[in-house]
């Protein structure tokens, strides 16, 4: 396909060295769908080694996760699932042109997505208030069980690098935004919003590993 | 076959072109914010370049210092940090990048006949990732340093002193970008292949960068999990890797050869993707065993990720545990010889010429088939047991990174140089050049496999006179190594002054690449190309025009 045709301005989002909008959109979910993959192993690293330590020290991976709310946590897998939700009527949306609808749904993902961060501000400031921190900050009084400090070195980790991508997600969603009210998006052309979805997924997905990880031992 | 001489050689486009990827655009920024994969591929090679002289350099205070036992003229500090500064950079800086970031960026498009890689921006980003990485490790090294070894083992690394935390951190800013360039090249291959270039018409070495790309992204991530989890523990002491805190130092093992065992393959596949491009053309004979040659690509890929146990059969690590890895390692040699047998047989009744790619070429099949073999041995368990951590070790590494990836970096460096910058270096100083590298790096290193069997332990700043003169000779070899080394920079320097004088095709070879100018446009092809032939076909006995219009 030579520039010409690209250049006649029918496919504006069309990169040039792609032939056909079909093309550009495959090219675009592999390369999604194998970051997805690297983000999974990113995890699991983590995943792994909290099994290795759980299994050295159980007792007292037990004893301080009695320290987390499950209520809490229950509200943020709760949020979090919904946000999926309004995320793929967005994806809906923009696939079916209309516009201001999608702009609603991805306003909406961003709010559950800031509750989301809001509870675990309330979490984190109640852990840090207890001396619940990681590492060599660990100060909790009274415990009975030696180790547990390793348990909110892993929590505060696996949370920390969970909430990270969220905020990433949050942005992104409000890039989304931006150009959807832009109108760079059609039923024709929407890899973006499309891309941004199976991220926000991912990440919605990993919260459910980690919710009965940490918060629901035995 | 051998009697088929007449090549099916490519129509030449008209040389040189005025306008190519070079000059279409000037200035800094013009090169700051391209997307050209060509100029990323160029600037790629420079900066792996200048971090192979750093490397280099540092590798020649080690030699010079080991030319005696006993004080130097650097301390035991100094020597601990200038060997870890030699491996971190050599391997995070140089050889991962250099055959896929370097010359896959520029050849592999060109290969597939397309105009780009499919996400042009990633691929800048990547480089802005390498160059930030890069930066944050340059940093470190000025700043405390760091005397670790390559492979920050803990407890140690989390508990010395100097700039490990900064060097951590570049290393895996350096990962994500090698994960982007995986990405970038896998979307590529399955989406951007010109029309008539399936899957079993693509050249060898796209088939292994493709291999490369998968453990790029498969591997990649946990070392970089396992590096931020040694910030961490550096940061906040969390316990995951220190047994004082009822951490574990063999998941680190575990963790960081999960990901660096496979990193070798990570350096080594590319090095295999140049060679069954340069074999084929200076022996003028098509590829024996395609198939076989993709296939044990994939296979080396997959069966990578099995053996990473076998860097840690005095860990105490179960002894099942190192039986299985030992005998998985025996396993991954099979895809490796299939690849060097089938190279053997490509040239065996060919007409071989000996320009510069193909002695480097040579070079690697000799080299690299020491350094497999020797793997072998020692993937051994009982005979690992007495070579490990000896210098025996070091010199197989070196046999397979050195003699394998760099010698077929070179091969590749000189096979594409004319199509990088349409400009031919000086064969003569060339082979010259490449004698000396031959002859130096066999000096320096098989001197060190006998070290290394006599007890010589690696990373030791001192050592008994008895090892004297072994050490002396292999020193030697390094200045051969450095002489040779300078003479190329030299004549490839040399070469980029004068006016542009490659023609689209200097080396009669078959690949799409060869059909586009010498440099080629920015576009890369004046139509899309048409795939009507196989990459190898040169035993062809009608003259087929490789490149037909399409598109029009």
């Amino acid at each position: 396909m030579s520039d010409q045709v690209v250049a006649a301005g029918h496919e504006p989002y069309l990169q040039h060295h792609f032939a056909k909008p079909e093309q550009q959109a495959d090219a675009s979910k592999i390369g999604m769908w194998l970051f997805l993959v690297t983000e999974i192993l990113l995890f699991g690293g983590l995943f792994v080694g909290f099994a290795l330590m759980q299994s050295r020290h159980p007792l007292a991976f037990l004893e301080a996760h009695k320290q987390l709310d499950k209520t809490l946590g229950f509200i943020n897998t709760l949020v979090l699932l919904t946000s999926s939700f309004t995320m793929v009527m967005a994806v809906h949306s923009v696939r079916h042109d209309r516009r201001r609808q999608a702009i609603a749904f991805l306003a909406l993902t961003l709010v559950f997505a800031g509750a989301f961060l809001g509870v675990k501000y309330i979490e984190y400031a109640h852990k840090f208030h207890e001396g619940l921190l990681p590492g060599r900050f660990y100060s909790h009084p009274g415990d009975t069980v030696p180790g547990q400090f390793m348990f909110f070195s892993f929590y505060f980790m696996m949370t920390g690098l969970h909430g990270f991508h969220i905020i990433a997600g949050m942005v992104l969603i409000a890039w989304l935004i931006r150009r959807t009210a832009r109108g760079d998006f059609s039923a024709q052309y929407y890899t973006p919003v499309d891309l941004v979805g199976l991220y926000w997924h991912l990440v919605d997905m990993i919260w459910i590993y980690l919710f009965p990880l940490l918060y629901l031992i035995r | 076959m051998a009697d088929v001489l007449e090549l099916p050689v490519a129509p030449n486009p008209p040389q040189p072109p005025r306008v190519h990827y070079l000059n279409q655009t000037r200035g800094i920024r013009s090169w700051l914010f391209t997307v050209d994969h060509k100029r990323i591929g160029v600037m790629y090679l420079a900066s792996i370049l200048f971090a192979f002289l750093l490397g280099g350099v540092f590798a020649m205070i080690v030699r010079l210092k080991l030319l005696t036992p006993g004080p130097s003229f650097i301390t035991a500090e100094t020597y601990n940090k200038i060997f870890t500064l030699h491996g971190a950079v050599m391997i995070f800086l140089f050889v991962i990048p250099s055959i896929p970031a370097a010359l896959g960026n520029f050849v592999l498009p060109l290969m597939l006949g397309a105009k780009d890689v499919a996400f042009p921006r990633l691929n800048l980003a990547s480089l802005y990732l390498y160059w930030t990485g890069s930066l944050l490790a340059l940093v470190a090294m000025v700043t405390g340093g760091i005397d670790t070894g390559w492979t920050f083992y803990t407890p140690y690394s989390t508990s010395t002193q100097g700039s490990v935390g900064l060097m951590v951190l570049g290393v895996f800013i350096i990962g994500f970008s090698s994960i982007f360039t995986g990405i970038n090249f896998i979307a590529t291959i399955h989406k951007l292949r010109a029309p008539g270039m399936t899957w079993w018409n693509m050249p060898l070495f796209v088939w292994s960068i493709y291999a490369t790309s998968i453990i790029q992204i498969v591997a990649t991530p946990v070392l970089g999990i396992t590096l931020l989890l040694l910030l961490m523990e550096r940061l906040f002491m969390v316990g995951i890797f220190d047994p004082k805190l009822g951490g574990d130092p063999v998941l680190f093992q575990h963790f960081f050869w999960f990901y660096s065992h496979p990193a070798v393959y990570i350096m080594i596949l590319p090095g295999m993707a140049v060679i069954s491009e340069v074999i084929p053309v200076f022996s003028r004979k098509t590829i024996f065993g395609y198939k076989a040659i993709a296939y044990s690509s994939m296979a080396i890929a997959l069966v990578s990720f099995l053996v990473w146990g076998h860097h840690m059969f005095v860990s105490g690590q179960s002894q099942v545990a190192s039986a299985v890895f030992s005998f998985l390692t025996f396993l991954v040699a099979i895809p490796s010889g299939v690849k060097v047998f089938n190279w053997l047989a490509t040239m065996y009744k060919g007409s071989i010429s000996f320009e510069a790619p193909m002695l480097y070429a040579i070079s690697f099949l000799v080299l690299f088939s020491i350094g497999g073999l020797t793997g072998i041995i020692l993937g051994t368990l009982p005979v690992d047991v007495h070579l490990h951590d000896t210098y025996f070790v070091v010199a197989h590494f070196h046999f397979v990174m050195m003699g394998g990836t760099v010698m077929a970096f070179l091969a590749g460096l000189h096979y594409w140089w004319p199509k990088m910058f349409g400009r031919m270096y000086s064969e003569k100083w060339a082979r010259v050049s490449a004698a000396l590298i031959f002859v130096g790096f066999n000096v320096t290193f098989l001197s060190q496999f006998v070290l290394g069997s006599k007890g010589m332990p690696r990373r030791y700043y001192n050592y008994l006179p008895q090892f004297q003169p072994l050490h002396v000779f292999s020193t030697f070899g390094s200045w051969m190594l450095a002489l040779g080394f300078l003479i190329m920079a030299a004549y490839l320097a040399v070469s980029l002054r004068k006016p542009m004088d490659a023609p689209a095709n200097p080396w009669g070879a078959l690949g799409l690449e060869w059909t586009a100018s010498s440099p080629p446009i920015t576009h890369n092809f004046e139509q899309v190309p048409l795939v009507t032939h196989g990459p190898y076909d040169y035993s062809a006995p009608v003259q087929q025009p490789a490149l037909q219009g399409a598109g029009r």
